[in-house]
């Protein structure tokens, strides 16, 4: 199961369910992967009465959803695209977590692909319902099918009408033949009634009253609850322990050694603590005696780190791309910029700390997870338990965040090896010194970018090289299946018009876990593009927006490189133009602003997406304050454009954190970082207004969870040299680097 | 040794260790999941509830001093989430994930319980102990904003 060659997330969403393993079962994400699944659902095509749509004879509609709710709002936007086609009343409709069926549900979620991967699905579903139930009523009343139609939770036909509801026809409907999904008529968007419009969120009442039940929340009859000393250095392992102390603290009913193992572990396990409740377990762990074997990761460090980067910027790196000849337009050039820019390890850090509750039977299991892939959940609980994975009963349940630390199944791991020894259902939770210190971060890196402009200011050549901790040589089996360019992103695409262009990349080393992170290599890219580009514009004495205009030029498309598809979602720079008009537009980018403000404007396709910023700050040399950020957004159809202000209000705040707070450092091996006095997060009174504008848009929808994360930094640290003249090049900005 | 409060206006009695902590107590001996665990430090307000009507983390919060004294939870705030805050909170559709909401809606109620209209400023002095890390703040403001309107409407319908 979980030893398939996996190299990361971009792979998870090229190559779907076709790796045929547990751990990417869950990760067709992709527009394009949906393609594959009508193919698949005009194979098995699922009864939409079983699989999506529950309405009973009173008329009460449930919809059953396949995502993961995690703060992203999927609970709302989901439902609205089912119920507008299946032509429901919105205020009878009822949402319900699917069962891990993988025949079904593709149930992983992430890459800000819900929405954008369900569109076709989720209307095909809706529509074969509504068929069926038209079906039935013209059965009933002898009619043409055609000449009956569906609204409003009701089958309607003649003059004057006559009408069934849809509960009187369900019991019929759930019966007759399932229209082919590929063909079934899908509604006119000009006839939309739910989706397009601002609609309250469906699990906010539970949300603010405690009612909500995130996976921490799970209570099981005689369940334990424990806590696990790990080895504070990356790979150490336990060498002994003594539990006397530990197990004379009252509560405490048991203390064992468990062992995790495999690319998905976080750590290669510890000395599990179970009592009666959290505290005692906590409390338990804390009179622990371990010995730890500390392993060779020992000797690494941030400093370490550096070094590496700083060596491998010393030689050229492995040539990802090259067109034309970057080197020697940049050997000549009169006009050449060079920078470097480097980023941090960054933690996740939900809300809701790690946590999974299991209990396994002789023969079943059962799971509670917070989780964004919970068929990996099941195929990790299904081998500690030794059992088929449909003999293990997975309940998805709310996440207090997500932001990708929850795609990792590490904490299933150790629950099931917990409950395993145990023999009895266990809670393993993580505190949040766990969280922070054996997290799977986003990669540390460093860029060195060159470019030149010539007399005519346009952009000559573009040289992007980058050495990093990458994702892919953590997952793959063999150190590096992937040569680099998994760590640009789209930002090996470059949307400014140069005929030379040179992606260079080596990879750095380290023991630390890496994995996806809001945005992943994107959060990278847009600072280090965006910061460059502007230092570009400076050089050539143009005005930023003016100069990015100018390169982005007539509308047209490039393909992504590296996709090796030119369809596939090629980068429309007419889209990116848009949304950073539209941006500096709602922003008064020509207002002038007083002595010591500034603004910056940065804009970036991710996630089939275009998002713009521009901030406005106030810098000096000692200080500087973020005093307003605007958003523009082109993120096609928004099917509830409520949600997507929420997500572009979401993502700039999760950035601001990541450009103005700390780093993840590493010291001897371990993560020195332990909890929010040391890795602070953006709070309220630090928090500047986010104005978001949305451009209407016909075209399907795309992800809105990340891509506003990569245009928050530099326009934040474009604003400050607008501002004070300083250019920002490291994350996160610290006041010393302002003089 | 019991340690009798009163919750959510109930009388409530439990024999737990002394130190242990109020947020462990409510969740784990008491079933009440509401109140949210998030650093264990105070650091972070996810486990914010009253003590006798002040704004208080649980986390840090010995259950033996809690003793004789009135503990409200966001279970206690309304029977049925009818409270000004939490009406604001849905009007704004402010909680994202939702996991910091209820120690954010403790810590608003116990502000407009001080200060019937707060400026901004007082809201940022009030709030900044309550992290979330989907980022609502802009929400929590406006929602803030609108329960004081709310209920100051309310006391002068009533006056």
């Amino acid at each position: 199961m979980a030893t398939a060659s996996v190299v990361n997330r971009r792979d998870f969403l090229k190559k779907g369910a076709a790796g045929g393993a547990a751990l990417v079962v869950g990760f067709h994400l992709s527009p394009r992967a949906f393609a594959d699944q009508a193919k698949d659902q005009e194979e098995k095509t699922p009864n939409p009465f079983d699989a999506w749509v529950r309405i009973t004879p009173d008329d009460h509609v449930t919809l059953v959803l396949g995502k993961s709710e995690m703060g992203q709002g999927v609970w709302t936007a989901l439902p609205m695209i089912l119920a507008e086609e299946l032509s429901v009343d919105w205020k009878h409709v009822h949402v319900e977590q699917a069962p891990t069926n993988p025949k079904i549900y593709d149930l992983g979620t992430g890459g800000s692909g819900s929405v954008a991967g369900s569109w076709l699905p989720l209307r095909q579903a809706g529509a074969a319902a509504r068929e069926m139930l038209i079906a039935a009523a013209a059965k009933r009343w002898e009619v043409g099918a055609d000449t009956c139609k569906a609204k409003n939770g009701f089958v309607v036909h003649g003059h004057p009408e006559r009408s069934f509801r849809f509960g009187e026809l369900v019991a019929d409907a759930a019966k007759l033949p399932i229209p082919n999904l590929n063909k079934v008529p899908l509604k006119n968007s000009d006839d939309f009634s739910i989706v397009g419009r601002d609609t309250h969120r469906l699990d906010t009442a539970d949300k603010s009253s405690g009612k909500a039940r995130f996976g921490i929340d799970s209570r099981v009859p005689g369940m334990l609850y424990a806590v696990i000393a790990r080895c504070p250095v990356f790979e150490g392992k336990v060498a002994s322990f003594d539990a006397t102390k530990a197990t004379a603290v009252p509560g405490v009913r048991d203390v064992f050694e468990i062992k995790t193992s495999g690319r998905g572990a976080s750590t290669t396990g510890g000395v599990a603590v179970l009592a009666d409740n959290s505290w005692a377990a906590i409390q338990g762990r804390k009179a622990l005696e371990v010995t730890w074997e500390e392993g060779a990761a020992a000797k690494e460090s941030s400093e370490e780190l550096r070094n590496q980067f700083l060596a491998n910027a010393g030689k050229p790196g492995g040539v990802l791309r090259n067109d034309g000849d970057a080197n020697a337009v940049l050997e000549a050039a009169s006009k050449k910029v060079e920078a470097v820019y480097e980023l941090p390890f960054a933690a996740h850090v939900c809300m809701e700390p790690m946590n999974c509750t299991v209990d396994i039977r002789p023969d079943s299991a059962e799971a509670w997870v917070p989780s964004q892939g919970p068929q990996w959940a099941q195929a990790v609980v299904a081998e500690a338990a030794k059992l088929p994975p449909e003999k293990v009963t997975v309940h998805t349940t709310l996440m207090g965040g997500g932001f990708g630390r929850r795609y990792q199944a590490d904490f299933v791991m150790e629950a099931a090896e917990v409950a395993k020894i145990s023999g009895k259902p266990v809670m393993v939770l993580w505190t949040r010194e766990d969280d922070m210190q054996h997290d799977f971060y986003r990669p540390a890196s460093y860029h060195r970018l060159e470019g030149a402009v010539d007399g005519q200011g346009k952009l000559a050549a573009w040289k992007h090289f980058q050495s990093s901790t990458s994702i892919a040589a953590k997952w793959s089996q063999k150190g590096n299946d992937d040569p680099g360019l998994g760590e640009f992103g789209t930002g090996a695409t470059i949307p400014y018009a140069t005929p030379n262009i040179r992606i260079e990349y080596t990879l750095a080393h380290s023991s630390a876990p890496r994995a996806w992170w809001r945005s992943v290599e994107h959060s990278s890219s847009g600072f280090v593009m965006e910061s460059f580009v502007d230092e570009l514009a400076h050089a050539a004495g143009q005005d930023p927006l003016e100069f990015r205009l100018k390169l982005l030029g007539e509308s047209r498309k490039i393909p992504q490189f590296g996709e090796g598809r030119e369809d596939y979602h090629p980068l429309d720079t007419g889209r990116l133009k848009g949304v950073l008009a539209l941006a500096a537009d709602k922003a008064g980018w020509t207002r002038p602003l007083p002595k010591g403000q500034g603004r910056g404007i940065a804009g970036f396709y991710s996630f089939f997406s275009y998002v713009a910023a521009v901030a406005e700050v106030s810098a000096s040399s000692s200080a500087f304050r973020v005093n307003r950020i605007v958003c523009a957004v082109d993120c096609g159809r928004a099917v509830n454009p409520n949600g997507v202000r929420a997500q572009v209000e979401s993502a700039a705040i999760y950035a601001l954190t990541a450009t103005l707070k700390d780093a993840i450092t590493v010291d001897r091996g371990r993560v020195v970082e332990s909890n929010f006095n040391d890795y602070r997060m953006i709070r309220m009174n630090e928090a500047p207004p986010i104005e978001v504008y949305l451009v209407p848009s016909t075209e399907a929808p795309t992800g809105i969870g990340e891509p506003t994360v990569p245009v928050i930094a530099p326009a934040i640290s474009n604003a400050i040299f607008s501002a004070s003249g300083k250019r920002l090049r490291r994350l996160p900005i610290r006041k010393e680097d302002l003089a | 040794m019991a340690i009798s409060f009163t919750l959510n206006g109930k009388p409530e009695s439990v024999d737990v260790s002394p130190d242990m902590p109020l947020l462990w107590v409510l969740r784990d001996t008491l079933n009440m999941t509401g109140t949210k665990f998030g650093c264990g430090m105070a650091l972070c307000g996810a486990c914010t509830v009253h003590i006798n009507g002040a704004a208080t983390r649980s986390c840090i919060t010995p259950i033996s001093s809690v003793a004789g004294k009135k503990v409200t939870t966001i279970e206690g705030l309304s029977a049925d989430g009818s409270h000004p805050v939490q009406k604001a909170w849905m009007a704004e559709d402010v909680p994202q994930c939702g996991y910091c909401q209820s120690g954010q809606i403790m810590s608003a109620v116990a502000l407009l319980t001080k200060k019937a209209n707060p400026s901004d400023a007082d809201i940022d002095d009030a709030m900044s102990g309550n992290i979330c890390r989907c980022g609502t703040y802009q929400r929590i403001r406006k929602a803030i904003h609108r329960a004081a309107s709310e209920m100051t409407g309310k006391a002068h319908s009533a006056a």
